[in-house]
């Protein structure tokens, strides 16, 4: 597989006038086309600061992050960005929400429209095209969420704790419904989140962060038997625990 | 429709009974009190000349419709403060986002705003008159005066609470500042601004009010000064009353707006 996303030397720090904070310091890694990558660390350690700088929110103080060869800024890939809350605006409806990201870039014509029309079909939406967010329940609202970004055809997708706001149950479900339709879709995806179970239950690769300033302290890969791979399913498999207890490790070890 | 349940039937009658004691005290509040006034005026508790009756004041009010010299009066009231009304919500939302979009000059401006806002503005109305002249426009500028530096500080207080991640979402989604006030700022703040503009029509009352005590030729604050200085007592207090009516019209015709909006 083809090296899609690749960071290197990356470091970043916050300056307020009390002092400076270093959130990454030297971070380096690959993340392949169409694999489903996921990094955890200690709540605090910088992921969400390398995702800002990942969808370029942010501009790095040094190191390169490069998109299929090229610089992030030169590149023209778009990055797809799911975060912790859903953020469907309340005055808008549903349709409205998943179209606005093809409405502030200009792009909604009769094709995306249909193109749109077909993915809340399949997704189960599109009895709820002029609902208000608040109508739907949690999985549904952040599939409308997902369906938002996934509309603007991202080259990668990068997910926030994407599944913490909602409560356990709808979680688990949820979690499942959309690293499935990530994955169905082959889609690149980087996610973060401080939950090992749910890294170990949706990706192929996992980088493990030291707490702040974040290091890479180490990667696990992770691979299922075939019948065990849906996220609901890994957490059934055998290997679940070993796999949890070698991220654990990685995550407690200080040198 | 289902069956109501007993239980639900006697919450509805106990709710129903304690709104319909409500609106019966409520009423007789008011009749008691202009009962009381018109008896301890008619006894000669009081001095009828001073401090005058209902009946007298409804007589005042029936001769001045008569020649329609009330209407003429209200409607002048009315209308300076709803052109003020006006010019306070849109340079009170232009200024806000100017002072959201510019960093730089919210702080600059920031010291300044909570001056004006904490001036009593009854001191500037006759620097007004002075500037401007006995007219309208006067008026008009000074219940601008009245409304608008705390408008434009509670609204940008207000924009500048907008849900970060809200904003990093429009940017994700490739979108220019433009597209963070069109598309969150101004939606969210709906019902923020609607809040505002029930504070502000009262503020402009005020603030019209000033204006006609100091220049005016018409209008239920000319009315009350004139009134008082050839101690017209009847007619003071009918202004005051229809002012009382006035500022509650307003305020409803908001919340009516407000209830159709959210």
């Amino acid at each position: 597989m083809e090296t899609k996303l690749e960071v290197k030397d990356l470091c970043y720090s916050y300056h307020t006038l009390e002092g400076e904070t270093q959130a990454l310091s030297e971070l380096s890694f690959d993340v392949k086309d169409g694999e489903f990558f996921a990094v955890v660390g200690p709540s605090g350690c910088g992921k969400s600061t390398l995702l800002s700088l990942l969808s370029g929110l942010m501009e790095p103080e040094k190191g390169e992050i490069r998109i299929d060869g090229t610089d992030r800024k030169d590149s023209d890939a778009v990055i797809g960005y799911m975060f912790q809350r859903d953020h469907l605006f309340e005055w808008r409806t549903i349709f409205s929400n998943v179209s606005l990201g093809l409405e502030i870039q200009h792009r909604f014509d009769d094709k995306a429209r249909e193109e749109l029309m077909g993915m809340l079909d399949t997704y189960g939406l599109s009895g709820f095209l002029n609902a208000r967010p608040g109508q739907l329940s949690g999985g549904m609202r952040q599939r409308a969420a997902l369906i938002r970004t996934l509309a603007l055809k991202p080259d990668i997708l990068l997910l926030d704790e994407p599944f913490s706001a909602l409560d356990y149950q709808t979680r688990l479900e949820v979690c499942d419904d959309i690293s499935t339709i990530i994955r169905t879709r082959r889609k690149t995806a980087v996610l973060i989140t401080h939950d090992l179970s749910e890294a170990i239950s949706v990706a192929d690769r996992i980088l493990v962060l030291s707490s702040r300033p974040a290091k890479v302290k180490g990667i696990v890969e992770i691979s299922f038997a075939p019948e065990f791979d849906r996220p609901l399913a890994r957490r059934n498999a055998p290997e679940f625990s070993s796999y949890f207890n070698e991220l654990w490790k990685e995550l407690k070890n200080d040198e | 429709m289902s069956e109501l349940s007993r239980s639900q039937q006697d919450y509805l009658a106990r709710e129903r009974q304690h709104r319909a004691q409500v609106r019966i005290l409520r009423a007789m509040v008011l009749v008691l009190l202009l009962a009381l006034w018109e008896l301890c005026a008619r006894l000669g508790i009081i001095d009828s000349f001073i401090f005058s009756s209902p009946v007298k004041v409804w007589r005042c009010f029936a001769e001045m419709a008569g020649d329609g010299s009330i209407f003429c009066h209200i409607g002048v009231t009315l209308f300076e403060t709803l052109i003020s009304f006006v010019l306070v919500v849109a340079v009170g939302v232009a200024a806000a986002v100017a002072l959201w979009g510019s960093r730089g000059l919210s702080e600059v401006l920031e010291p300044y705003l909570v001056m004006l806002n904490s001036l009593p503005k009854s001191a500037l109305a006759p620097l007004l008159i002075v500037w401007m002249g006995n007219n309208m426009r006067t008026i008009i500028m000074a219940a601008v005066s009245v409304a608008v530096f705390g408008s434009i500080l509670t609204l940008h207080t207000g924009f500048m609470q907008t849900d970060p991640d809200k904003i990093r979402l429009i940017r994700s989604l490739g979108g220019t500042k433009k597209d963070i006030l069109v598309k969150v700022l101004i939606p969210s703040s709906v019902p923020l601004i609607i809040s505002n503009m029930k504070v502000n029509v009262g503020l402009c009352l005020v603030g019209v009010i000033i204006g006609e005590f100091l220049s005016a030729k018409a209008g239920l604050g000319y009315l009350i000064i004139y009134a008082s200085q050839v101690f017209k007592m009847d007619m003071l207090v009918m202004s005051i009353v229809i002012l009382c009516i006035l500022s509650t019209v307003l305020y409803q015709a908001i919340a009516a707006v407000e209830k159709r909006c959210l």
